[in-house]
């Protein structure tokens, strides 16, 4: 110390280093927070808006527009983790009505059995119990082998189209290798295995809740 | 001036080239360049964080006390990267979707941070902006032919997937009838022999180039020993 003054903390030359230096890096800290404040500001919309637009363009593909006349994203029913779908978080299933009647509702399920990973399914279930149509939203399953359930990848995912368990028996609700009535690709029968047992898993969920799941009214 | 400024243009795009040459952020090169338009969308959002963070970094260098100037550096690229990323969000949300991860995941490319730290930290504005759009486009490059020829090979498609992009536009230019794939090109191997078939191409050009001039054997050494 070159003067006097007892050598406390805050006059301990690396304190004060580092105090300069810490006031230096929380400027710039400050700048790069208002930044993104800012701009996470004007871009919330319509990020909300393109999620919402998403989600409904997918609806559309699984039920069609004219079997609805209902907001299907404010009809909804939260579902606790269930066996039988799947999900191990709290889910939103979307109520589809028409001129106030329930038409129908579109369920998320997850296969744990995939190839690699979960494959995150939507299906749509009229209020008669019949598929009108399945799609998955995530999938790790092998590009080119197991990938052709990818809508954007095959027609397979359409198999399921006016499917339910009082046409097709619990036994026939598997793929053809076992037995079932479902085509599958030679090579990859892993993926179509686990979605197929997905889907009858889900439409069994769907006969055994339709209560529940019908009786809001909002 | 001039000179300097073709000078980082063509280190940029060719004589130090991110993707091969330096060979540095291999992780994106090699993990999103399953289509040529996954590929370019990768680059040109790398290549603007990458001008907007050496243009950012440049000005304000002489406060950034050379104890901190990495947590500092980091923190403007990822504020950037953020920005970024909620802008493709919210802009093109289908592409958001299809880069998913690998956005954010600019924050941590040491392309970004090589460039903040030997360029925009020594240099003026206008030469480290250029700097850091030139080496992004020279990614760009790289990400978009290896893309391009991932897609061609392993699906028989050009330019699949300009919808995500664009509504408008068509979802690919060209698809190969009864093609049946070749499964290899689209897997992460498929990334590695591209990647290398790449190197291999920029070296034998620089070569020939060298030779056209006359060079010794002497001077040819350094080329080979990338």
């Amino acid at each position: 110390m070159e003067d006097n003054m007892p050598n406390t903390f805050f006059n301990n030359p690396i304190i004060k280093h580092a105090s300069k230096t810490a006031i230096t890096l929380t400027a710039f800290a400050f700048v790069g927070t208002i930044m993104l404040a800012y701009v996470f500001d004007i871009t919330r919309a319509p990020i909300a808006a393109s999620e919402k637009e998403a989600r409904l363009a997918l609806f559309k593909q699984i039920l069609p527009e004219n079997t609805y006349d209902n907001e299907l994203l404010k009809e909804t029913v939260q579902i606790a983790p269930n066996e039988q779908l799947g999900n191990l978080q709290t889910t939103t299933a979307n109520i589809a009505k028409l001129k106030g009647k329930t038409a129908g509702v579109i369920l998320e399920a997850i296969a744990h059995d995939g190839y690699s990973g979960d494959i995150k399914l939507l299906i749509a279930i009229r209020a008669d119990g019949s598929i009108s149509g399945v799609r998955v939203l995530a999938h790790k399953e092998t590009p080119g082998l197991g990938d052709y359930i990818d809508i954007t990848h095959g027609n397979w995912i359409t198999l399921f189209n006016n499917e339910s368990i009082n046409k097709t028996s619990a036994a026939q609700w598997q793929v053809k290798k076992d037995g079932g009535k479902f085509d599958y690709m030679v090579g990859a029968t892993i993926t179509p295995r686990a979605v197929v047992n997905a889907v009858f898993k889900t439409t069994q969920f769907f006969e055994k809740n339709k209560k529940i799941l019908f009786a809001v009214d909002n | 001036m001039m000179n300097t400024y073709k000078e980082i243009t063509t280190n940029g795009l060719w004589k130090q080239n991110p993707g091969v040459v330096q060979l540095l952020g291999l992780c994106p090169t090699l993990a999103v360049t399953t289509t040529a338009v996954n590929g370019l969308s990768l680059g040109i959002a790398t290549a603007l964080v990458m001008a907007a963070s050496n243009g950012s970094v440049s000005p304000v260098r002489r406060f950034i006390p050379s104890e901190i100037r990495v947590p500092v550096f980091i923190l403007i690229i990822a504020a950037l990267v953020t920005v970024i990323d909620l802008s493709i969000n919210a802009f093109a949300h289908p592409l958001h979707k299809v880069l998913g991860i690998f956005i954010p995941l600019i924050v941590v490319n040491c392309i970004v941070l090589a460039r903040v730290e030997s360029f925009a930290a020594k240099n003026v504005p206008i030469p480290s902006m250029l700097d850091g759009l030139m080496m992004g486009l020279g990614l760009t490059l790289v990400l978009g032919l290896l893309g391009a020829m991932r897609e061609f090979i392993g699906k028989g498609t050009v330019l699949s997937g300009l919808d995500l992009v664009f509504s408008t536009l068509p979802k690919a230019l060209y698809t190969m009838p009864d093609y049946h794939g070749f499964l290899l090109a689209v897997l992460p191997p498929g990334a590695f022999l591209g990647l290398g078939a790449l190197i291999a191409i920029r070296n034998w050009i620089e070569l020939r180039q060298l030779a056209k001039t006359n060079t010794s054997l002497s001077q040819l050494k350094p080329v080979l020993g990338h």
